[in-house]
């Protein structure tokens, strides 16, 4: 049996869709476990990705990976799992260790793809800039899928869920408060991607880079100097020292591309590079490129993907 | 308040990264060795930070073998009062995770503190590990830290967001950029560093979980495409109909 671990307390995030859809593709059985109190239905639309049960703890609220390894070790024990499946996110980087730790399994951190034939499984390694294979010496194994490394994919299929008391305990970490932006796309799960650099000049010219995020649903980053300077937020900040990220589309504008920005950026499937130096290096990892300056190409760019948009509809 | 601050050597940025064996090594043929950075700029100085404002100790920890002594070293320099290697290449997370533990165990520590990840393997399983050992709370990739008597303030990285929790000491800590900035070590720092203790200790009889049993590099980038910066229609049909991604 596989086991999924995924947090259903703010609904089912593509993430959590991307895990299910792995475990199944993993060809055993697929089990969910969860916390938070999500409604019955929502949770029972997981069969669709292949999970055959859902087991939920409503009395763990997901804001303790001290807790959560309790919850995920016994929804463990009770069906017999063989693998265990994260997120690589914010949670699975907490809990995947603890877990690894609790049961004696070998972790595989930060998966980007299915296992090999030989049993080895392919990650990132030195930021990007290679793979590794690893392979578990242990019974049980546990995997952590870095986001958008595959699609979520609806086989077909039901599930039930059923009540959980995992007997987790009480949580050892306190909330004081929670800041979320309202509507913003999480960056790591992001299919696509807007960034821009030192090259816009100031935080008052952002303007043009939210228009093109925003015509094509995408969400907005940013190099380290920007954030440095304080031009923009810390969490949009894309690196090696930042946010690793692997979208399919990666728009940079008005940023050099140095090697602590590529290793941030090296995963994602098409790179497009505007900038006014053609001798800028991040040309050299691009798809596509525009020698030109992004005042004039952003907005240009707006329009014509606006003009695409109103064409397919 | 007594610290511990988990550091890992890792590769210069600029390093050129190879493998060798049959790519079953990393190819050590010209690479320098830093301090983590994560472990360095920002574990290591708000450990020193907090020890500067309330007092204590501030104890570096690393398992390796004696190669790895010039990098402890420069921790020394940038200011930790002593050092411990646990002698035993660092040969998977589990390994090092728990000879870590193993050592911490019973000696009082306040606070143990990572980097959210090494550059070279990125694995951010250290923290975890040594917290389930030791039975720990643990706050990943918090990017500010405070301490006022028994209580632990952060600030962590939360999906899509930020959160200041609270915990109550011993804890783990994994710290990320934001909680401090980078010191460079001044010439007393370095002399000092010289005569500060680093114990040698042997390790305690585990074994590894995993293993890596070879490395690839990416394909090579065909070269870039260039558009004409007035012909921005080409790039979306580009995007749309060769790419694929819109």
């Amino acid at each position: 049996m596989n086991l999924v671990y995924i947090n259903s307390a703010n609904g089912l995030s593509k993430a959590a869709l991307e895990t299910v859809t792995y475990a199944k593709k993993l060809g055993a059985d697929v089990a969910v476990v969860t916390n938070g109190n999500a409604a019955a239905e929502l949770l029972a639309t997981l069969g669709a990705y292949g999970a055959s049960t859902v087991l939920q703890d409503a009395g763990v609220d997901g804001q303790d990976p001290s807790q959560l390894v309790k919850l995920v070790a016994a929804a463990a024990a009770k069906v017999g799992a063989s693998t265990i499946i994260f997120s690589h996110d914010l949670i699975g980087k907490a809990v995947a260790p603890r877990l690894s730790v609790r049961l004696k399994a070998g972790l595989v951190a930060g998966a980007v793809a299915l296992p090999e034939a030989d049993g080895s499984t392919k990650v990132n390694v030195f930021s990007g800039k290679a793979f590794g294979f690893v392979k578990v010496n242990s019974a049980v194994r546990i995997i952590s899928l870095l986001p958008n490394s595959i699609q979520p994919e609806q086989t077909g299929g039901n599930c039930s869920t059923e009540a959980f008391d995992s007997q987790a305990g009480s949580s050892a970490i306190t909330i004081k408060a929670t800041k979320k932006p309202e509507g913003a796309i999480p960056l790591p799960e992001a299919e696509l991607v807007v960034s821009a650099g030192r090259g816009l000049k100031g935080p008052e010219n952002w303007g043009m880079v939210e228009d093109l995020a925003a015509a094509l649903g995408a969400a907005t980053a940013c190099s380290r100097p920007v954030a440095d300077i304080g031009w923009r937020p810390h969490h949009e900040h894309v690196g090696q020292t930042g946010v690793a990220i692997r979208p399919n589309l990666y728009i940079a504008a008005g940023i050099s591309g140095a090697i602590q920005h590529l290793a941030g950026v090296n995963g994602s499937k098409v790179i497009v590079v505007i900038n006014t130096d053609a001798e800028a290096p991040f040309f050299k990892a691009a798809d596509y490129g525009i020698v030109g300056d992004a005042f004039e190409v952003l907005p240009r760019f707006t329009a014509a993907v606006q003009r695409f948009r109103a064409a397919q509809h | 308040m007594n610290i511990l601050v988990c550091i890992s050597k890792a590769p210069d940025t600029t390093s050129k990264i190879a493998f060798t064996n049959g790519n079953t090594q990393f190819d050590e043929n010209g690479v320098q060795y830093i301090v983590n950075p994560y472990d360095e700029w920002y574990a290591l100085v708000r450990a020193l930070e907090l020890k500067e404002a309330q007092g204590g100790n501030v104890t570096i920890i690393t398992v390796g073998t004696a190669s790895d002594d010039a990098v402890i070293r420069k921790a020394l320099a940038i200011g930790a009062d002593d050092a411990i290697r646990i002698d035993a290449p660092a040969t998977d997370a589990y390994f090092v995770a728990m000879q870590i533990a193993e050592y911490a165990k019973g000696k009082g520590f306040d606070l143990i503190l990572t980097g959210k990840e090494t550059i070279d393997y990125n694995g951010s399983q250290v923290a975890g590990m040594i917290a389930e050992a030791l039975e720990l709370p643990y706050i990943s990739i918090a990017t500010k830290l405070d301490v006022a008597g028994s209580t632990i303030s952060c600030e962590r990285e939360i999906v899509g967001g930020m959160q200041e929790v609270e915990v109550q000491a011993p804890a783990v800590i994994s710290c990320a950029k934001g909680m401090a900035e980078q010191r460079i070590p001044n010439m007393r720092g370095i002399m000092a560093a010289r005569t500060k203790p680093l114990n040698v200790v042997a390790p305690a009889a585990l074994e590894a979980l995993t293993t890596f049993s070879t490395y690839s590099m990416p394909a090579a980038k065909s070269s870039v495409k260039l558009i004409d910066p007035n012909n921005l229609d080409e790039l979306v049909a580009l995007l749309h109909n060769e790419a694929k991604v819109i």
